[in-house]
């Protein structure tokens, strides 16, 4: 299978006063791939993220989104047209539901966009005009198939703020993906889950990026998660990369393990884990 | 049970009446007779009683806490309520304050004694939110009914009629307000600038071009719309305190402008004889100009002036429930949704590609038109506009109305409306302690209802066929 490029990063560079927090890095993610990014706490993971769907402006650092929608150079574009037209969909490190609407009112809205040029703006929806009610339609048809999918369909009329964590961490996937993105950014989807749940996490993202074939970029801590499911994996430190490859190579490469564990030399690694390390092949 | 410590306790309170009441009740001036000067005239009787319905009051709540007292505390507090409303006494004042205060204690005694607190759930509120969409279901089409048939009561007076055009007014304004408040949740006290435009487009359109009512209308709604917009642009970042405070320099800015430009806005005068609306092209006058045809001689009726004030309340009943019919269908479309997004999570909106700056945009010119349609009738119906009647005070009587009602709820913006604008009229016999009562009330609202009187949110949207889905 050839990869196709869908996110070109080129030297993106974000500094806070004098704080650099991501300093020129430069990656790819692929059509129909999952590219975690990982690093320990400030790093510049969500940094890279917050510049990908435009909440900063990266002053330096081209972001070339090539996708199913065509291409869009996203360092230029406000940010809610990077959703609107480039069709980059994103979650929130904490999540950022509409807590006081309901659950299927989260996945409608999504589908605002649609929805406005299907309600003439508002002129005909307010006249009740067929284009309206069959849009209106698809859109519940779409926001149904992810409420079963998610096995979400009894608690439609919930408050999305009463749902359990785990469903809402989810439900917040869901309404990314009733966007039709061609790019799905997730920020720790899997921080605050049990075992179970993230398990369930990694079926519903190897699910998304082989049935609805679009590309998926995750910042995660969950190593199951992380190392079971990319394809991709991309290392940040102090706002640096320092590896990109594929889940095995980066298990293996010394910088990383450095950049974890820290610089001492390896026999002053506390010896069970240098015990595990060693078991697993890894030094 | 320490009764030292209840007595202390009471003694405190008192001692703090004391210390209020005797500067402020105490002494009253008075004109000497023949206004050629003031003289001081001492009330330490009323000072005396106050600072005795302190204590006895302080006492009582306190021993709420017992309950082998709960019962007789609530059987006097309550006798003694019922009773000063019977009874006539000369002083009023200290009668009302006495009944008010016993009524307190005995809601407070009976909510006790008979363990009402399960009744109403303070944080939840769900029972009374499903009893607020039962209200809404139910209840609406028999308001409205009860309003269209409300003319021709018996029991309705002229001034009674005038009373319902003012709470329909407000109810009007309250529903536009609503779409910028409990809908987008941008906090707006500047509303009344809107209300301006809208009375001055119309007296100034018809004044000047000679247009009639139902030309200008439309007219008056738009210039305010537009101002809404003009308002909106520079507030477009700004949330929650910081948005209150500019939305509130705007309203005064209109109302300064309107006073001082007095080539245009006449000043302080104000803007007299503008025209009154006509039915169908017929006037509502005894003896109409050539040509035309008066309502009463069309119809071959006597002329009478209360033709034009049952128009009147017509005519703000249709625009209300028109207000109230697009705020409810809006609600259902993706624009309405969206504002309701934009109040929950604003990052969360642009995040799924919503453009916050037009969403916003509308929010404020669709709640400044209704505001624009309601000021072209005020100007109407009052055939006089001038500055004072814009003050800050509507807006925050406007904003109070739909906060009070349950934001986003329409029905709740009634009866707000009904009991802000509708009971202070009935408690005119308070004379200057009538805002006092207003105040207490709307601090009663906020302490049991903290989420307004009605809070309830009905879906915007329901699954199709969702027999399960239903809570």
């Amino acid at each position: 299978m050839t990869r196709t490029p869908l996110l070109q990063v080129e030297h993106l560079t974000m500094r806070f006063g004098g704080l650099i927090a991501v300093n020129d890095i430069s990656f790819t993610a692929y059509d129909r791939e999952i590219t975690a990014i990982i690093g320990p706490n400030g790093a510049g993971k969500t940094t890279v993220f917050n510049c990908l769907t435009g909440f900063y402006n990266a002053p330096v650092g081209r972001l070339r989104l090539t996708g199913a929608r065509g291409e869009f150079l996203l360092e230029r574009m406000d940010g809610f047209r990077i959703a609107q037209k480039a069709g980059l969909a994103r979650t929130f490190q904490n999540i950022r539901l509409f807590p006081r609407m309901t659950v299927l009112e989260n996945l409608i809205i999504a589908q605002h966009n649609t929805l406005m040029r299907a309600s003439g703006y508002t002129a005909l929806g307010l006249f009740g005009f067929k284009a309206y009610r069959d849009a209106e339609r698809e859109a519940l048809d779409l926001a149904r198939s992810w409420l079963d999918r998610l096995g979400l369909t009894a608690q439609a009329d919930w408050e999305a703020g009463n749902l359990p964590y785990g469903s809402q961490r989810r439900l917040e996937i869901a309404r990314a993906m009733c966007t039709r993105p061609v790019l799905l950014c997730l920020d720790e989807p899997a921080a605050g889950l049990n075992p179970r749940e993230s398990a369930e996490l990694r079926e519903l993202l190897t699910e998304i990026r082989d049935q609805h074939r679009i590309g998926v970029l995750l910042i995660e801590h969950d190593m199951s998660v992380v190392m079971g499911i990319s394809d991709h994996i991309i290392v940040l430190d102090y706002g640096r990369l320092i590896a990109d490859g594929t889940p095995a190579a980066v298990r293996s490469d010394p910088a990383v393990i450095r950049a974890y564990l820290g610089e001492e030399e390896t026999d002053q690694i506390p010896p069970e884990i240098a015990r595990d390390l060693r078991q697993e092949g890894r030094v | 049970m320490d009764l030292r410590a209840l007595f202390k306790d009471a003694g405190l309170a008192a001692f703090v009446a004391f210390m209020l009441a005797l500067p402020m009740v105490g002494f009253q001036t008075v004109d000497v007779s023949g206004g050629v000067g003031l003289t001081v005239v001492t009330r330490f009787g009323d000072v005396a009683i106050s600072v005795a319905l302190v204590f006895v009051g302080r006492l009582a709540l306190s021993l709420l806490h017992h309950p082998s007292w709960r019962l007789p505390i609530l059987l006097v507090s309550a006798a003694l309520a019922l009773g000063l409303l019977v009874v006539k006494t000369p002083y009023p004042v200290i009668t009302w304050l006495t009944v008010l205060a016993s009524a307190v204690i005995a809601v407070r005694a009976a909510w006790l004694v008979f363990d009402l607190s399960g009744v109403i759930d303070r944080d939840e509120g769900n029972r009374l939110g499903d009893a607020a969409a039962f209200i809404g279901r139910w209840f609406g089409p028999v308001f409205v009914l009860f309003a269209v048939i409300f003319p021709f009561l018996p029991t309705t007076s002229r001034y009674l009629l005038d009373l319902g055009i003012l709470v329909l007014t407000y109810v009007m304004l309250g529903w536009g307000l609503n779409v910028v408040v409990g809908l987008a949740g941008l906090l707006d006290l500047g509303y009344v600038a809107f209300y301006a435009v809208g009375a001055y487009s119309y007296a100034i359109i018809a004044r000047d071009f000679g247009l009639s009512f139902w030309a200008c209308l439309p007219l008056a709604g738009l210039f305010a719309a537009f101002f809404g917009v003009i308002l909106g642009f520079p507030v477009l970042r700004l949330r929650g305190d910081y948005l209150a405070i500019v939305t509130l320099g705007f309203g005064e800015i209109i109302r300064i402008v309107l006073l001082n430009w007095g080539s245009f806005s006449g000043g302080p005068n104000g803007i007299s004889g503008v025209p009154r609306p006509s039915f169908l092209g017929m006037p509502f006058h005894p003896n109409p100009p050539e040509g035309t045809t008066s309502f009463h001689q069309f119809f071959n009726i006597d002329f009478s002036a209360e033709h034009r004030i049952v128009f009147l309340y017509y005519l703000i009943l249709i625009l209300a429930l028109i207000t109230n019919s697009f705020t409810l269908r809006i609600r259902k479309l993706p624009i309405g949704r969206a504002w309701e997004a934009l109040r929950e999570d604003e990052i969360a909106c642009r995040a799924l590609g919503i453009n916050p700056t037009n969403t916003k945009l509308t929010a404020f010119a669709i709640g400044a038109m209704f505001a624009g349609f309601a000021g072209a009738f005020f100007a109407t119906r009052q055939g006089f506009i001038s500055p004072e009647s814009f003050s800050f005070i509507e807006s925050a009587v406007i904003l109070a109305i739909v906060v009070l009602g349950g934001m986003g709820s329409q029905i709740g913006v009634v009866l707000a409306a009904v009991l802000l604008i509708g009971i202070p009229e009935f408690f005119r016999e308070l004379a200057q302690f009538r805002m006092l009562a207003f105040g207490a009330a709307m601090v009663g609202i906020m302490i049991w209802r903290p989420r307004g009187l009605l809070a309830h949110r009905e879906p915007s949207v329901r699954l199709p066929d969702a027999a399960g889905a239903r809570r």
